[in-house]
């Protein structure tokens, strides 16, 4: 039984069905279970290179540039921003030239506040330099919103990074900065994500201190936090008979990281999993068996009840939270819907986090 | 509650017992109804028409870069743009050549393509994949996969050898043009990394300044809101609009007559109900509440009848895009809720403003009131004196808003008041016919004849009058039709003379295309014009210079002219003047103009005034030299060309190669022209189809009062029968009567008719957009129409007639039993 870190960030899968009319056939949430046929597989014991890992994979399926902050403006008022990147190929084989090429990229941004959450979307195809990634220098960009290195950025943290996206009633720039290297998520980067083999190469970067402005209907406010990035490729990350996760970022004030996540099943199962991250970057796996996920209360949000309240308990480490939204109302309207907003958690112990909801 | 429960159940009771006036009721609510609603949903998918055409895919109601020097440019310009945060989609437009046909071929990219694109088509997200993804996709409007005689997912060779993605129909499309993935165009324009323009979307965020990110290389066109074809069109719209309100005030004919009788018929039934206890108050609410839910039945009959007509009418746009695309497709016949309501609404009121005068008698019935059926046809009568005065009346008010009416609305008004002017009188010259022929006669049987339709007429007065209106609009409605599809056609060839127009990015280039041109010897004659702007007394002005030529003389649309007027032109010391701008300044033939010019005022005689339809804009035309002259900085860029259909894809090809002329600078004006002419003709099929209707409506008015007649009329036919005249001998004569006040009626519609068209054309037109429609009158088409209401009358009268024909001879005994 694999405990590894899952690929929440599977919201790629909403390019699946924009750049495919697969959708009818869609196996899973947002067509993550479909078969890799001619895609690259995902083995065991690969030995991650950066900078160049932090470069696109294109012969895998998919890919995404994942990056959550807990932040606090001046007067002390909790806010929290995602910034995401996907990639999706199209088709398997030789990458095409121009027009030709079969990446459709697609990015999400959004920020919460207690009283109001905003997000937007973008796409756009590969091949032509709208949007892409590159390692040296380090860029993620989908036209005006982007994710850069600068030239003093240390391969191994990934930071420093500089951070922006614009809508129509929120912008922000962020400048990260991180001095522990990145973390290999599951076994050494390789994380499985079902029994049958489906995994991902999987590593974050919970380390980041940020700091910046946001900007909500012209108002600007200096804020600063923390941030996470999640680095995952995968061509069929996840089993078909999955339907969503309930997926969790903790920032401890001790300074440990904490991923946590479960996988749902068909058959009403669901399979907990979890990433303990020391302050000082080490990472220790915890077993399903030992984590407890009770969803507390439910708010309905576009028509939906989301568990957005959380009881978590993980014995063995002696450790039992209560997490509450910042905004229950964090719902990502976009093609592919769902709830992303950040928390924060009280009990043996106290801290912030992002909190993602797919599947229902 | 109960109470009123019980006052309709009796009110209803009537219906029951008159099943024939029941039906005269609804069938007039029904077709004043489904006529309205039909017009207006025919307007507006009209409308969607030319949206289309001006739309595809980012046409010119979405802003665009282009580049202002260069047909094409490089698409690292769109990458730099967007990553600006401009959001711009790139489009390659060029042309292919597929079994000798020339097809505009447009590339677009779908993922950034602006969402909010007027009535573009859109791709669904299901769609996108198959059509970026290798093979791709050509979409095709189902016209041209017709005219290629390819069928669905063929992959059809072009003249280049290269071959065109799968075909699929997209409805909405423009016919003659594919659209293609902007990645396929590139390749088969053999255009790599080019695009011709940028469509500009809905900024997520201020973007930077445009020249901040790609300095003077693009330049911003702002979208126009209106096409020309719309300019043109609404005057046709506004037109076919008052004929809709005409063919429903038609309809209201028919349900006041319905209504009038009904209440004559149901006065014991109210007194009755009176005494019993019920209050006034309590009576008439119920009869408003019945009104209404009738109207309410009727109105919803009737809407789906009109989406039925116009369904019909328009059967390529209608439901083919319902069950393909779902119901995002804006400007598809959809029943939006407006339509709905507007259609319901209209119906509730028009019963009301029809049951109008009975409502308010049976508010003011005392109780004891008592019935007298009869005496409300005989007090008819007595009313047509009353009637003609007030038919003078409303002529009046006709004649004074004619004289001093100023607006549009004044125009309608003296529509309005002509025809319901002709409607009240025409039972007053009936009936002055009538008694002339009865003077006549001699034979007792014709003196008969001639009295008893006299005495006839008010029964037969309001469907008669029904008949005149419909009849009235039909004249109206194929007059102006005819009138606008010959001047607009006629307009067209003058106005879009030449074949192919080519606009040069200097004069430099345009002196090179010019020798070059030269060499052709497929191109017929070169025309080179000019436009220059200036401000005449305010307003601004466009002069238009063109070269003397005969292909001008001939098919230039002049209206009113000098002698020589062309020769007169060539000097540079005339000019013709547009109609709109003639009119807001009130020159004439014969005026001295004066247009401030660089080199001093330009002192212009006017020899002609020509129409330019649709064009908001005034503007003078004069002999392009002498524009040079006076306006030395006019571009001399434009060039028109005279050449063979056949030759001009050819010719485009070759022009496009030798001077990297984009889709913008040479128009294939023959392809545009035959576009254009296209729609139109739909719209006019539309029309003609819709005049069958007002007719089927007059049609039936008459046969419901007929019907209603036939039984009351049992007396006044029972003497004759008993005298000796056989019931077919009758049942003839009861039809030649008919017939022929039809006959009188159709003849007096056809001048009204014209009049009204002629309102429309000179008055409502004028007023409405400043310029004039020449009126033509097409005579056979009347004869055609006369004989129609003829036979229309005729079905209607025939069921009646054979009905007494084949009358049981004790019906006819009965009218002798004593309670007669």
């Amino acid at each position: 039984m694999s405990a590894d870190g899952i690929s929440r960030r599977a919201f790629a899968g909403g390019i699946a069905a924009l750049t495919l009319a697969r959708r009818a056939g869609a196996q899973g949430y947002a067509g993550l279970g479909e078969t890799a046929d001619g895609f690259a597989k995902v083995t065991p014991g690969k030995i991650f290179a950066f900078p160049a890992d932090h470069g696109p994979h294109p012969e895998f399926r998919i890919e995404w540039w994942y990056l959550t902050a807990n932040l606090r403006d001046g007067s002390g008022a909790a806010c929290g921003l995602q910034w995401t990147l996907f990639r999706q190929a199209a088709q398997p084989g030789p990458q095409g030239e121009g027009w030709a090429n079969q990446q459709i990229w697609m990015a999400h941004a959004a920020v919460t506040r207690a009283d109001t959450h905003r997000f937007n979307e973008v796409f756009s195809r590969g091949g032509i330099g709208q949007a892409g990634v590159t390692a040296t220098p380090f860029a993620a960009w989908i036209d005006d919103w982007e994710m850069k290195g600068l030239d003093r950025t240390d391969d191994r943290s990934l930071a420093p990074l500089t951070l922006k996206a614009s809508s129509t009633d929120f912008s922000y720039a962020l400048t990260l900065e991180a001095d522990r290297p990145v973390v290999l998520q599951g076994d050494r980067g390789y994380s499985r994500k079902s029994e049958r083999g489906q995994a991902s190469y999987y590593y974050s970067q919970p380390f980041y201190r940020a700091r910046g402005t946001l900007t909500i209907d012209d108002k600007v406010v200096d804020v600063s936090g923390q941030a996470w990035m999640d680095r995952e490729w995968s061509s069929q990350p996840l089993d078909t008979d999955q339907t969503g996760w309930d997926w969790l970022s903790l920032h401890l004030a001790s300074g440990d990281k904490l991923m946590l996540y479960r996988l749902r099943q068909k058959d009403g199962r669901d399979y907990p999993f979890g990433n303990w991250i020391s302050a000082a970057g080490e990472t220790k796996m915890i077993a399903g068996g030992d984590i407890q996920m009770i969803p507390k209360a439910t708010a309905e949000v576009a028509g939906r009840k989301l568990p957005v309240e959380w009881q978590i308990a993980i014995p063995s480490r002696s450790f039992a939270i209560a997490c509450k939204p910042l905004n229950p109302k964090a719902w990502m309207g976009t093609g592919f819907s769902y709830w992303e907003g950040p928390i924060g958690f009280a009990g043996t112990h106290d801290g912030v986090g992002y909190l993602e909801l797919t599947g229902y | 509650m109960r109470r009123a429960l019980w006052i309709l159940a009796v009110l209803l009771s009537h219906w029951r017992r008159h099943k024939m006036q029941f039906a005269t009721l609804l069938v007039g609510l029904i077709a004043a109804t489904a006529l309205w609603s039909g017009v207006q949903a025919i307007n507006q998918q009209a409308r969607t028409a030319y949206d289309r055409a001006a739309a595809t895919f980012g046409g010119s109601r979405t802003a665009m870069l282009v580049a202002p020097d260069t047909a094409t440019f490089s698409q690292d310009l769109f990458v730099k743009l967007r990553r600006a945060g401009w959001p711009v989609s790139p489009a390659l437009e060029g042309r292919v050549q597929i079994n000798g046909r020339s097809l505009r071929l447009l590339g677009i990219e779908p993922v950034t393509l602006p969402v909010d694109v007027g009535n573009a088509p859109r791709l669904g997200a299901a769609d996108l994949g198959s059509f970026v993804a290798p093979p791709g996709q050509t979409l095709v409007a189902r016209e041209t996969l017709s005219d290629l005689r390819a069928q669905e997912g063929a992959a059809l060779p072009t003249s280049d050898g290269a071959t065109l993605p799968p075909l699929r129909v997209l409805p909405q499309l423009v016919p003659d043009v594919l659209v293609v993935d902007i990645g396929v165009a590139q390749r088969l324009l053999n255009k790599p990394d080019q695009v011709s323009r940028l469509l500009v979307g809905k900024p997520r965020s201020t973007p930077a300044p445009l020249a901040s990110v790609v300095g003077d290389q693009l330049q911003l066109i702002e979208p126009s809101a209106e096409t020309e074809l719309e300019r043109l069109t609404d005057s046709f719209h506004l037109n076919l609009t008052a004929f809709g309100l005409l063919s429903f005030f038609v309809g209201l004919f028919i349900v006041n007559s319905a209504v009038g009788l009904a209440f004559e018929q149901r006065l014991p039934m109210l007194r009755t109900l009176r005494a019993c206890g019920a209050s006034a108050r309590l009576v008439n609410t119920v009869l408003v509440i019945e009104l209404v839910v009738l109207a309410l039945v009727a109105g919803l009959i009737g809407l789906v009848c009109g989406y039925f007509i116009a369904a019909v009418l328009l059967p390529d746009v209608a439901a083919s895009l319902r069950g393909l695309y779902g119901a995002q497709i804006p400007g598809q016949l959809s029943l939006r809720p407006e339509w709905w309501l507007a259609g319901i609404g209209i119906s509730i009121a028009g019963a009301l403003v029809a049951a109008a005068t009975s409502l308010i008698k049976a508010i003011r019935m005392p109780v004891l009131a008592t019935a007298q059926p009869r005496a409300w046809q005989q007090r008819q009568r007595r009313w047509l004196v009353l009637q003609s005065c007030a038919a003078c009346a409303v002529f009046a008010v006709a004649l004074l808003l004619l004289r001093f009416g100023e607006s549009l609305i004044a125009g309608f008004g003296v529509l309005a008041a002509l025809m319901l002017g002709a409607a009240l009188i025409l039972p007053a010259l009936l009936e002055l016919l009538l008694l002339a022929g009865q003077r006549t006669a001699r034979q007792p049987l014709a003196l008969w004849f001639w009295a008893d339709s006299r005495q006839q007429l008010s029964g037969l007065s309001l469907a008669l009058m029904a008949l005149l209106l419909a009849l009235a609009v039909n004249v109206g409605v194929s007059t102006m039709v005819e009138t606008f599809s010959r001047t607009f056609l006629g307009w067209l060839n003058g106005r879009l003379a030449a074949d192919v127009y080519i606009s040069a990015s200097d004069n430099a280039q345009a002196v090179a295309i010019r020798s070059w041109l030269r060499e052709r010897s497929e191109v017929q004659a070169i025309l080179s014009g000019g436009r220059a702007e200036t401000q005449v007394q305010g307003q601004p002005v466009e002069l238009l210079g063109l070269p003397d030529h005969a292909l001008y003389r001939e098919r230039w649309p002049l209206l009113e002219t000098a002698p020589r007027a062309w020769t007169r032109l060539v000097p540079g010391n005339a000019a013709f003047i547009s109609e709109q701008l003639s009119r807001r300044l009130n020159v004439h033939i014969g005026d001295v103009i004066e247009v401030p010019a660089p080199g001093g005022t330009w002192e212009l005689d006017i020899v002609g005034i020509y129409a330019d339809y649709g064009n908001p804009r005034g503007q003078l035309t004069v002999n392009v030299a002498a524009l040079i002259r006076q306006f030395p900085q006019t571009p001399q860029t434009r060039i028109g060309l005279i050449v063979a259909r056949e030759n001009i894809p050819g010719l485009i090809a070759a022009l496009q190669k030798q001077f990297a002329l984009g889709e913008r600078n040479v128009a294939d004006q023959a392809t545009v022209k035959a576009e254009s002419i296209r729609i139109f003709n739909r719209t006019f099929a539309v029309t003609s189809a819709l005049n069958a209707f007002t007719l089927g409506v007059a049609g039936i008015a008459l046969l419901t009062s007929l019907l209603t007649l036939a039984n009351s009329r049992l007396p006044q036919l029972a003497p004759l029968w008993a005298i000796g005249i056989t019931r077919p001998r009758l049942a003839a004569i009861e039809l030649t009567k008919t017939l022929s006040v039809a006959l009188f009626t159709a003849l007096l519609a056809v001048p009204l008719g014209l009049v009204v068209a002629w309102c429309l054309i000179a008055i409502v037109n004028v007023k409405a957009f400043g310029w004039r429609l020449p009126f033509h009158v097409f005579p056979l088409q009347l004869v055609e129409l006369v004989a129609v209401a003829l036979i229309a009358s005729l079905f209607a009268a025939l069921l009646p007639m054979i009905r007494l024909a084949r009358m049981q001879p004790t019906s006819l005994v009965k009218v002798f039993a004593n309670e007669r």
